[in-house]
């Protein structure tokens, strides 16, 4: 069946116990998700998790080993690619190199029968702002324009369900900035549903109603930016979406309040409802904004945990705040945020300080602390934030 | 010292190679002109009569021999291309059980000697009883020229990415609209290529068709039986023609070339500003 009209409204996308063995090598492993319609879905994962995998699987260009694929509550997991009411723009844009920046455009319309084909075209290509070379073959343009021909391409089809493999990945930031918007736009006033791979978190929570953090062919948390934010389920989703501290320890005592944790000899609490494991040892993190750094140490209060006294080991300076590496001898090198308030800061390489953050920023992850790497979030997060300085530079 | 000479050395060393190469064609040509009797070795002075009464000659042989190398050129060309780009696609795209050895049976062709080649095709049609002629040629032609078209039209190919026909599928294009609007128009320099190929090798090709050709006569069958005699300037003409035509071809495409490129810069340009 060819869909001979443009989709009136998004269609929810549903994937049931999907598995992808290629050759010697399982790509993804019980992938279950569901997309409602209209909703614009980031998928985010590092590099291999299988995001382009899953793509592909729902446009229909490689078929799973097992599991079913519903567009719209029809299961489509047997319908050929071009059978599908699905369109794709791709990680490396594949734009025919045969024909016009129009002729491309214009080919899913074409193959669909559909009035006015070139008008249609170049009334995307203007949105785009690309009309003035329809013309050209797309050898003839920039990175950054082939992507936009490429993104015209899929979205002049209308289609129910549009599939974005890093549509943005080769533009610079104004104009990634730009094209963010705009996406954001297209798919609010044609209420298509997206789903978006990135591994660009900045990107992911800034333009996703929904985020699911995929790693390793599975799908570790699923949920709204701010919510996968605030409260991570594990410490892959805790390293991979922004940077956190995070510390493990057994549990000493459980109130309807709060569970304690005993971080080598530092009692830290976190709010029941904000921890999946309450009883044995558990993983406790919270995020490096959360925290403040005190020169004495604070009088105590049931309300905010206490770390210290740590050493700082490192402080650099990035504009708008400064990070400040502590090193707290049994729990690890704890990383701290500070808003740049004051001209400079008080705080020296060297000195003796104390951390503290409120009971409530904390959160207690799922995982077994056994699997979770206690400390080797430092080097992670790390390197993270060393690519964003670069990518932001 | 050392500098003046590298400066001439080359112009004339390539010169000379020049020259060399082209006093067969010069002569080939001048002799069609040539008012030659029965044999076309001494110059008797100029005429225009052989060029135009190039058929009227020995009832038309020489005609008879040059047209049946072209219909034996275009259709061996026609069949080797087809069967030849349709295995250069399965090969490269498809995983298959004899897949290497394939492409040794089809690379043995270009490396044995047309001699063995030829009597073995002769055997092989005479033990099966087929009579040599028109049909015995054109099988033999395009036997080896599917070798050369696999090779120029597998690289082709494997050069070509295929996300793009994943993306004329997830258009909604069909597998055969597909091929024909994405995979065909991408190979075709490449096939266009390995048909022009064909059509030279089959064209100017004489032990195979000998072995293979019965009492068919081809033009480079006929010039070699009639060598012994001495080449009529009918020859000489045709040979003439078909230099004179590929290389109107080969001025065109430069030219048409140099032109599009031209046109596409200055697109670029407007583009740009
Ligand atoms: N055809 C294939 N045969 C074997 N393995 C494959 C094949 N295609 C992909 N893989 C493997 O599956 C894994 C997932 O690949 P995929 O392309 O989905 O990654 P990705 O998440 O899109 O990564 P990136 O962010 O780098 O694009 C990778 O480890 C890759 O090596
Ligand atoms: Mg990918």
């Amino acid at each position: 069946m060819t869909t001979d009209t443009f989709a009136e409204s998004g269609a929810d996308l549903e994937l049931v116990g999907i598995h992808k063995r290629f050759p010697g090598f399982t790509a993804i492993e019980e992938l279950n998700l569901t997309i409602p319609a209209g909703s614009f879905f980031a998928l985010l994962g590092p590099s291999g998790c299988g995001k382009t995998t899953t793509l592909r699987l729902v446009a229909g260009l490689e078929a799973p080993t097992a599991g079913r694929i519903l567009v719209g509550g029809t299961d489509v997991t047997n319908q050929k690619s071009f059978q599908r009411p699905v369109n794709t723009v791709f990680q490396s844009y594949a734009l025919f190199p045969h024909m016009t920046v129009l002729e491309n455009v214009a080919f899913g319309l074409r193959r669909r029968k559909m009035a006015d084909p070139l008008g249609k075209a170049h009334e995307v290509l203007r949105l785009v702002e690309l009309d003035h070379l329809a013309s050209r073959r797309p050898q003839q343009l920039s990175g950054g324009q082939q992507q936009r021909v490429a993104l015209a391409r899929a979205i002049v089809n209308r289609p129910a369900l549009l599939l974005l493999d890093e549509p943005l990945g080769a533009l610079d930031l104004k104009l990634r900035r730009q094209m963010q918007l705009e996406l954001k736009t297209i798919q609010e006033d044609v209420g298509l549903t997206f789903l978006h791979v990135t591994h660009d978190q900045e990107e992911a929570m800034t333009m996703a109603d929904t985020i699911a953090v995929m790693n390793k062919g599975r799908i570790e948390q699923m949920g709204a930016p701010q919510e996968l934010y605030e409260l991570p389920r594990t410490a892959f989703v805790a390293n991979f979406l922004g940077q956190s501290n995070l510390f493990t320890g057994p549990v000493v005592s459980t109130t309807s309040a709060g569970v304690a944790v005993d971080v080598a000899g530092h009692k830290i609490v976190v709010p029941a409802a904000r921890a999946h494991r309450t009883t044995g040892e558990i993983t406790i993190g919270v995020r490096p904004e959360k925290l403040t750094l005190h020169s004495a140490k604070p009088i105590h209060d049931a309300d905010v945990n206490v770390m210290g006294p740590g050493r700082v080991t490192d402080v650099s300076f990035s504009g708008v705040s400064t990070q400040y590496l502590v090193e707290v001898p049994g729990a690890g090198t704890l990383i701290v945020f500070a808003q740049n308030m004051t001209f400079g800061s008080d705080v020296k390489f060297g000195d003796e300080v104390w951390v503290s953050w409120g009971v409530g920023h904390g959160f207690g992850l799922d995982d077994d602390p056994a699997d979770a790497p206690r400390f080797e979030a430092d080097f992670d997060t790390r390197s993270i934030a060393a690519q964003r300085h670069l990518e932001g530079a | 010292m050392k500098h003046s000479i590298s400066k001439w050395v080359l112009p004339a060393y390539s010169a000379l190679a020049l020259l060399i190469l082209m006093i067969p064609i010069g002569y080939t040509f001048v002799y069609s002109f040539n008012d030659s009797l029965k044999s076309n070795i001494t110059w008797r002075g100029f005429t225009l009569d052989k060029w135009l009464n190039v058929c009227n000659v020995q009832n038309g042989a020489v005609c008879e021999a040059f047209g049946n190398s072209i219909f034996i050129g275009v259709v061996a060309t026609v069949l080797a291309t087809t069967l030849g780009t349709m295995i250069a696609i399965a090969m490269v795209r498809y995983r298959f059980k004899f897949r290497s050895q394939l492409s040794l049976f089809l690379f043995l062709p270009m490396a044995t000697p047309e001699v063995v080649l030829g009597a073995g095709l002769a055997a092989q049609f005479l033990s099966i009883g087929v009579p040599k002629d028109m049909l015995t040629i054109i099988l033999a032609h395009t036997m080896f020229c599917i070798s050369f078209v696999v090779v120029a039209v597998k690289a082709r190919v494997a050069s070509l990415d295929p996300a793009l026909e994943e993306a004329g599928r997830d258009l909604y294009g069909s597998a055969l609209q597909v091929f024909l609007r994405i995979t065909f128009p991408l190979l075709l320099p490449g096939i266009l290529a390995a048909a022009l190929l064909s059509f030279a090798l089959s064209f100017d090709d004489f032990i195979i068709t000998n072995f293979n050709s019965g009492a068919v006569s081809t033009f480079p069958k006929y010039i070699w039986v009639s060598a012994a005699r001495g080449i009529p300037a009918e020859a000489n003409v045709l040979a003439s023609a078909v230099f004179i035509l590929a290389l109107i071809v080969v001025v065109t495409v430069q030219v048409s070339g140099a032109a599009r490129a031209k046109r596409l810069e200055k697109l670029h340009h407007a583009g740009v500003n």
